[in-house]
């Protein structure tokens, strides 16, 4: 029985011995506590595993039929001292490892800020997270920087030991936002968004993907993740602002469209109000963006005081329905508002736009609430 | 006009639906069509369509309907693991800018059909094959409450199968992954009707499912032996009763789920649109509610399983049978509460991911104190290494690291640098494997001799066996590692040539599993021809400790002459030790349920119904709705439902066990 511990063992001795286990040695901090809690937690459980293992082949060995030496006691079938130690022992494993969930949970949820940088490293006084804002499209990644005016498709690039701020949404379906090196994953999906912060400590070209299926173009919706230097990194902004491109409401439109393996773009500028409009599925003129659908519903919908708002915003989007021109400025509610009563509405109803964050966690859905 | 006239009789079904394009499935087409007509050709030559008609398709027998479901579930298994070799081949090779052999529209219909088939019809009908044929005969009953119901839940499954497999050759099956999470399965995104067959086919077969589940708890509720309280049934009466209450209990919810996805694609609802108020999350809240019971439905059977076999084989009672039902019912309940660990990367709050992540590990307290339960049932045993003891120890092995990897996905910062990975894979492969699959090979080879009155041949199981337990190790083991070098799964092609060697191994896995399903089959039909050499006359071959081993093997249609009174939870051992000299006289007719065709004929219907639902065919899903109801309702008044065996007939039949059982002496 032992040559399977020797075969179950194999690749693990293989792996040790020289592969790049990323996840066991990622660049990023957030990414190293987690890949640390997996090896902590394997350990711990180590503890309780291997005694079994070893005690179902000293068993099965030293009881086997041929060897009479062994005790025979058909009716022995309880020991209660036996009982509380096997319900015990692997209850303390749990405890431990409970603990260790709830404070590294907590720790490590990746809507919260981060307060270090490394180990040994507290986040600056006063520095300012990178703010990246990633859209899954069927089948690329676009991200942009909010901070910079600029955006790129299917490659990144961040600041050796400088908060990152990820907003991540997706275009059509779920995706998984995921770089091994930098921290655990996050999905992306659509009319969602979804937060995650991260920091990556080493220079270094690392791999980028999508971690959960998301149709036929999905074996290639890869990106490079670029750690630099604050002086590359600041090359790189440039680099991208002098690309021409420019990522406007129909550029999007455009890009959003289904391909497979793209190459790398990058726009030197990019419309302020985009992923907002993303997020809210309002790209396209004419839609009304899910924020504003929200709040009629927020206001009672269309029987009670959302009917003013309703109206207000069918009627501001129709009032901007050209094609040729970019409406979306009109699509949030006070917007919407001001639109209506500029053109003689009654009354201005009792609704206040939700802000962009409105709860504290999860995946905010910007829908009935 | 001729295009509306066709659009009116085959919907959406055209010329083009058929893969004519795709050469591998023409290939496989002509391969199922010759065996086909093979088979057909055969049954015909040898004039066994009646026999089969009335012995087999028409039974109300547990013990039949349980071997049908065995077979079902063999044969899907062999389509399922070609499902598996394809992706296993596809993806050693699509290195170094390769695309493989299979282009994305056929891998990942291949990925996805793997999944809903190894978990629906492999899996699903292994386990309830099991329950069926063997839970009546543990508690001493002589069929389950509901016997026309258990020939109709068969069917239904078989429709579903039927379903499943029509989608290789008429269209394509489902893009999506096993559970189909919308948009990605909603109409926008797969507007063809690959979907369309995923949901038929779950529909019609999770009818069956759930009026299996109902059919046997009311068994196991109602129909015990005199004196067998609850905890005096044997370990895996108990364990199926569990299993049972679980489908009861979370069955509907997959079908509801279900109902409401093709809601959004057939009417235009917005229950899991992105926009107009749907919200995609929610059908990943609710199938996973459905779903994480599930792997309980599957894997407690197995756990009784594994309890009958370790303590036959050790010839010792097992030890701490309260706190193993204690464990199987705690297990039970905690299910319900983990399902949002499949999900923790989705945005959930710390605290809400905290709360899943422990009371997932906490059912690895209870499983845990089964492990030891076995472990020490070994102690101080004899223990036999018979094929279901050698699978038994192979699982205690292997189930533990399947195990310890899921407490670990189960942290959910370490689930966030492991979900959706290949490590996930190998995890849940881990513990379907090396416990569902392991504990129904176990089963199969505890209880065959029981069914058939014939020992498996030792020489080949010990080959598949062997093939199996190692295959997997090559199989598995290399995804770990892969895992933990952020390999995510269903990918199709790699950039990484480094990782290329670690999914050769795999695949070099995959040969040795199918050498092993290869040796399975060997042995069965090596079995068959070798059967009067492994012949066993007393019904009792393992020395067994339960009621099913008092019986003739095969049992007779009504089980037992007498239903038998218990006295301890290993029935028949306490017979034995007592002296239990068998009845041979006083027998009595035996009032037994008549076979029937209805539940071959409603689910035949059912599954024109998903096909005709599938393309659109709406006047044909009219017509065979309506005749759905007409012969249900006509069944009603089918009023030749029972009949008594004579009382000659049980004589002779019991006369022949006491012949045989003196001739062995």
């Amino acid at each position: 029985m032992s040559r399977y511990r020797a075969i179950a063992l194999l690749p693990v001795m293989a792996a040790l011995s020289g592969c790049n286990l990323v996840v066991l040695n990622p660049a990023g901090d957030v990414a190293s506590q987690q890949g640390d809690l997996v090896v902590i937690s394997t350990l711990l459980m180590l503890l309780i595993i291997v005694p079994v293992m070893a005690l179902t082949v000293l068993f099965a060995w030293r009881y086997r039929q041929s060897n009479n030496t062994a005790r025979y006691e058909p009716d022995w079938d309880h020991s209660t001292q036996l009982e509380l130690v096997i319900w015990a022992a692997p209850l303390l494993i749990i405890i431990c490892l409970g603990a260790i969930t709830w404070v590294t949970t907590h720790k490590l949820d990746p809507y919260r800020p981060l307060d270090r940088i490394a180990a040994d490293k507290p986040v600056p006084a006063g520095a300012k997270p990178l703010d990246v804002q990633v859209v899954a499209l069927d089948w690329k990644w676009l991200f942009v920087y909010p901070e910079y005016g600029i955006a790129s498709v299917n490659e990144m690039a961040a600041p050796v030991d400088r908060p990152i701020r990820f907003s991540i949404t997706a275009s059509s379906v779920m995706n998984s936002f995921y770089v091994p090196a930098l921290a655990g994953m996050i999905y992306a999906m659509p009319g969602m968004e979804t937060k995650l912060h991260a920091v990556i400590n080493e220079p270094g070209t690392y791999k980028g993907f999508s971690s959960n299926y998301s149709g036929a173009g999905f074996s290639h919706m890869r990106f490079n993740f670029l750690g630099l230097s604050n002086e590359n990194f600041d090359g790189w902004v440039s680099k991208v602002k002098s690309a021409n491109g420019s990522l406007d409401r129909n550029a999007y439109l455009a890009l959003e469209k289904p391909s497979e393996a793209v190459p790398v773009q990058h726009y030197g500028s990019v419309d302020p109000k985009l992923f907002n409009a993303v997020v809210n599925m309002c790209v396209r003129p004419g839609t009304m963006c899910m924020s504003d659908m929200a709040a009629i519903d927020r206001a009672g919908g269309l029987n009670a005081g959302g009917k003013a708002a309703a109206d207000a915003i069918l009627r501001a989007n129709t009032l901007a329905g050209f094609p040729d021109t970019q409406p979306t400025g009109l699509c949030t509610v006070a917007e919407a508002v001001e639109a209506a009563a500029n053109s003689g509405a009654v009354q201005r109803p009792t609704v206040t736009p939700i802000s962009a964050s409105a709860s504290p966690a999860g995946p905010q859905r910007l829908a009935n609430p | 006009m001729l295009e509306t006239l066709t659009t009116f009789l085959f919907g959406r079904l055209s010329l083009e639906s058929f893969p004519y394009h795709e050469p591998i499935v023409v290939a496989t087409f002509f391969a199922v069509v010759l065996g086909g007509i093979a088979l057909v050709a055969a049954l015909s030559y040898f004039k066994l369509w009646g026999y089969l008609w009335t012995e087999w398709f028409t039974t109300v027998d547990h013990k039949r309907i349980g071997i049908m479901y065995m077979v079902l579930g063999l044969i899907m298994l062999l389509r399922g693991f070609a499902d598996a070799i394809m992706m296993r081949a596809q993806q050693a090779i699509a290195f170094n800018g390769s695309e493989g052999y299979l282009n994305s529209h056929h891998f990942d219909q291949v990925f996805t059909a793997h999944g809903v088939i190894m978990i629906f019809f492999v899996a699903m009908p292994l386990v309830t094959g099991l329950m069926n044929y063997v839970v009546p005969l543990q508690i001493g009953a002589r069929d389950v409450s509901f016997p026309f119901l258990n020939n109709f839940s068969f069917w239904m499954t078989v429709g579903g199968a039927v379903l499943i497999m029509a989608s290789l050759f008429v269209g394509e099956f489902a893009r999506t992954g096993w559970l189909a999470y919308p948009p990605l399965s909603g109409l926008e995104a797969s507007p063809d009707v690959g979907v369309d067959y995923y949901i038929w086919a779950l529909q019609v077969a999770g009818v069956g499912t759930t009026l299996s589940g109902i059919n046997l708890i009311c068994t196991i509720v109602k129909m015990r032996a005199p004196g067998m309280t609850m905890m005096k049934m044997p370990v895996f009466t108990w364990t199926s009763l569990c299993t049972n209450v679980l489908i009861v209990a979370s069955f509907p919810i997959l079908t509801a789920v279900l109902v409401l996805l093709s809601l959004d694609r057939y009417v235009g609802t917005h229950f899991f649109t992105n926009d107009m108020g749907g919200n995609p999350m929610m059908y990943v809240n609710l199938i996973w509610i459905w779903g994480h019971p599930e792997v309980y439905i599957l894997i407690l059977p197995c756990f009784g399983i594994f309890s009958e076999v370790t303590s036959t084989f050790t010839g010792k009672k097992l030890f701490g049978y309260t706190s193993m039902v204690y464990a199987t019912v705690v297990i039970t309940i905690l299910s319900y509460l983990v399902w949002l660990h499949h999900f923790f990367t989705m945005g959930s709050g710390a605290s809400v991911n905290s709360f899943f992540g422990i009371t997932t590990m906490i059912i690895s307290i209870p499983t845990g104190a089964k492990i030891f339960n076995w472990l020490f049932t070994m102690y101080r045993g004899r223990i036999r290494f018979e094929l279901p003891m050698m699978w038994t120890i192979a699982f205690m092995l292997t189930f533990v690291i399947g195990g310890m990897t899921g407490v670990l996905l189960a942290v959910p910062p370490a689930d966030f640098v492991l979900h959706n990975s290949l490590f996930l894979i190998a995890h849940f492969h881990n513990v379907i494997i090396g416990g569902v699959l392991f504990g129904l090979f176990a089963g199969i080879y505890y209880w065959w001799p029981k069914a058939f009155g014939f020992r498996l041949d030792p020489f080949w199981g010990k080959m598949s066996f062997w093939f199996w337990v190692i295959g997997f190790y090559f199989a598995f083991m290399p995804l770990y590692v892969l895992g933990l070098m952020g390999v995510t799964r269903r990918l199709r092609v790699f950039e990484d040539p480094s990782l290329q060697i670690w999914f050769q191994i795999a695949a070099f896995g995959a040969v040795l599993i199918a050498l092993g399903i290869g040796s399975f089959l060997i042995q069965i039909a090596v079995s068959v021809l070798k059967r009067n050499q492994l012949v066993d006359v007393t019904g009792d071959p393992w020395d067994g400790r339960t009621l099913e081993w008092a019986t003739s093997s095969p049992p007779p249609g009504y089980n037992f002459a007498f239903t038998p009174v218990i006295h301890d939870n290993d029935a028949w051992w306490d017979m034995k030790k007592r002296g239990y000299n068998r009845p041979l006289e006083g027998f009595r007719p035996i009032h037994m349920p008549s076979n029937t065709g209805t539940g071959v004929i409603l689910a035949g219907i059912s599954t024109v119904l998903g096909f005709a639902l599938v393309w659109h065919i709406w006047w044909l899903a009219a017509v065979s709705f309506i005749g759905l109801l007409a012969v249900a309702i006509n069944h009603t008044f089918n009023y030749n439902r029972d009949f008594h065996i004579p009382v000659d007939e049980v004589v002779r039949t019991e006369n022949e066990r006491t012949r045989l059982l003196s001739g062995q002496v």
